[in-house]
């Protein structure tokens, strides 16, 4: 008990006084679950919209692959974009493995699935309501998606925040492709797996605090967001 | 006030021919045998007890079903025919933008461009007697504003043709006649209004002329004065005198 209250103890002063290392991969591995999260924001968006609308066959089956992709292990998509990536690979060529980029990149397979399933649900639910309308508007299923992503803002945003809580908690895919180099690819997820076994405690209290701290203020901006937008519903 | 009707050619898209329309859905004629012309000029009020098709009447008039049998005609062709319409439904849809929001949308959608549409969504709201609304998120709006502001919507795009689905079924007394008071406004200047009622006084009010419409059928069609005086058929005299029909 003693050692677990002293490494609690070092791991809040290692917060208040912004210990470089800790503050470092802090940022790093914001960087690189932000961008992956814009980039899957970028592709999963208008991918939801177009399944949400298109009629074209196999529409369902897309739907049903989308959600079910939501639940990917992130093990396995490392192992795939590691594959991708190493040298004997199809894009060893690049030579990303073990950088942030193939950390983002990684990040970007798993959380677009949930953006573009998420997305696919709101708009589905909008389009049902709008689409006598808009037709009579003369506004076809196409000309429909930026409206209607637009007028999908509030619930949108949610659907990125779960992305982004996804990217932030990960820890295998980025484990896999980066290689939780220190100063390089070393990201909270990987820092704390690292730091445990190693008897670290204190860093690894450190950055487990503020990952959580992080999560709660994620789900906490959502839910203040679905509050505050109640009454346009 | 023209400017939009302009910019969408002069030629009138009316009458409209609907020639042994009908419409069937699982197996069901929901819409049987329909033969009516709709000129330009009387407000039509299509009436009928609920479940006599008339909102089904109206969607295939204005392309949003396809006819099962029979045809839609209207004078002219295919591209321009869109444009020249447009409809309020029994609850309105707005979009989750202000009020100005909405009907810029709209317009933005007929390619207006910006600088008339600024001066136009100005010009829809005070004719309306929306303006102090602008700005308002359009969701907040109480239902009456809410269906005012869905015929505002419809205005600005200046259409030859609206068509307008019980658009007070589920109002008020004073929003009733608000709405009704608007209806004319768009009639008076210049737009065929066909609307569907299964409220009689209402149809009293604003009718010039009646399709009266049971079990999907045109049971009568004629001016309003001769249908309410002298009802041809025991279908529409009983439905005058208040009696059920099934």
């Amino acid at each position: 008990m003693q050692t677990i209250l002293a490494a609690f103890d070092s791991a809040l002063q290692l917060i208040l006084r912004l210990d470089p290392g800790l503050i470092e991969i802090v940022l790093l591995s914001l960087r690189v679950s932000l961008l992956a999260v814009a980039l899957a924001g970028v592709i999963g968006l208008p991918l939801g919209a177009a399944v949400a609308l298109a009629r074209f066959p196999g529409r369902r089956f897309t739907a049903i692959l989308l959600n079910s992709l939501m639940g990917l292990p992130p093990v396995v998509v490392g192992l795939v974009v590691y594959l991708l990536l190493s040298r004997s690979g199809p894009l060893g060529v690049l030579g990303l493995l073990f950088t942030p980029t193939a950390m983002i990149l990684a990040q970007v397979v798993i959380v677009t699935p949930i953006v573009a399933s998420l997305t696919r649900q709101v708009i589905e639910d909008l389009w049902a309501e709008y689409r006598e309308q808009l037709l009579s508007l003369g506004c076809g299923p196409l000309r429909a998606i930026p409206a209607l992503l637009w007028d999908g803002r509030f619930s949108l945003v949610t659907a990125l925040l779960a992305g982004f809580g996804r990217a932030s908690a990960e820890v295998g895919a980025i484990m896999i492709v980066g290689g939780n180099i220190d100063h390089v690819t070393r990201m909270m997820t990987t820092a704390i797996a690292l730091e445990t076994s190693k008897g670290d405690l204190a860093l690894a209290l450190g950055l487990g605090i503020i990952l959580i701290v992080l999560s709660l203020g994620v789900n906490g901006a959502a839910y203040l967001i679905r509050d505050l937008t109640g009454g346009r519903r | 006030m023209t400017a939009v009707r302009a910019a969408s050619q002069s030629a009138s898209i009316l009458p409209l021919r609907l020639e042994k329309l009908g419409y069937a859905a699982g197996g069901e004629m929901l819409i049987e045998a329909i033969d009516v012309e709709l000129a330009a000029g009387p407000r039509t009020v299509i009436l009928g007890p609920n479940g006599a098709g008339k909102s089904l009447l109206l969607r295939l008039c204005h392309g949003l079903l396809r006819p099962t049998a029979g045809h839609v005609r209207w004078r002219g062709d295919g591209a321009l025919l869109r444009r020249r319409q447009a409809m309020v439904f029994q609850r309105p849809v707005m979009l989750r933008r202000s009020a100005a929001g909405n009907i810029a949308f709209a317009l933005r959608l007929r390619g207006i461009p910006r600088r008339v549409r600024q001066a136009k969504i100005a010009e829809t709201l005070a004719r309306t007697g929306l303006s102090a609304l602008a700005h308002l998120p359009a969701r907040v709006l109480s239902g009456g504003e809410q269906q005012r502001l869905a015929l505002a919507r419809a205005w600005a795009l200046e259409p030859e043709v609206l068509f307008l689905d019980e658009p007070t079924a589920s109002l008020d007394p004073a929003a009733t006649r608000a709405v009704e008071a608007l209806v004319n406004d768009i009639h008076r200047s210049g737009t065929k209004v066909v609307m569907t009622t299964h409220d009689l006084a209402q149809a009293r009010r604003l009718a010039d002329e009646i399709l009266f419409l049971n079990h999907g059928r045109l049971i009568e069609a004629g001016p309003a004065e001769r249908f309410f005086a002298r009802p041809a058929t025991p279908e529409a005299a009983a439905f005058l005198k208040g009696e059920l029909m099934w």
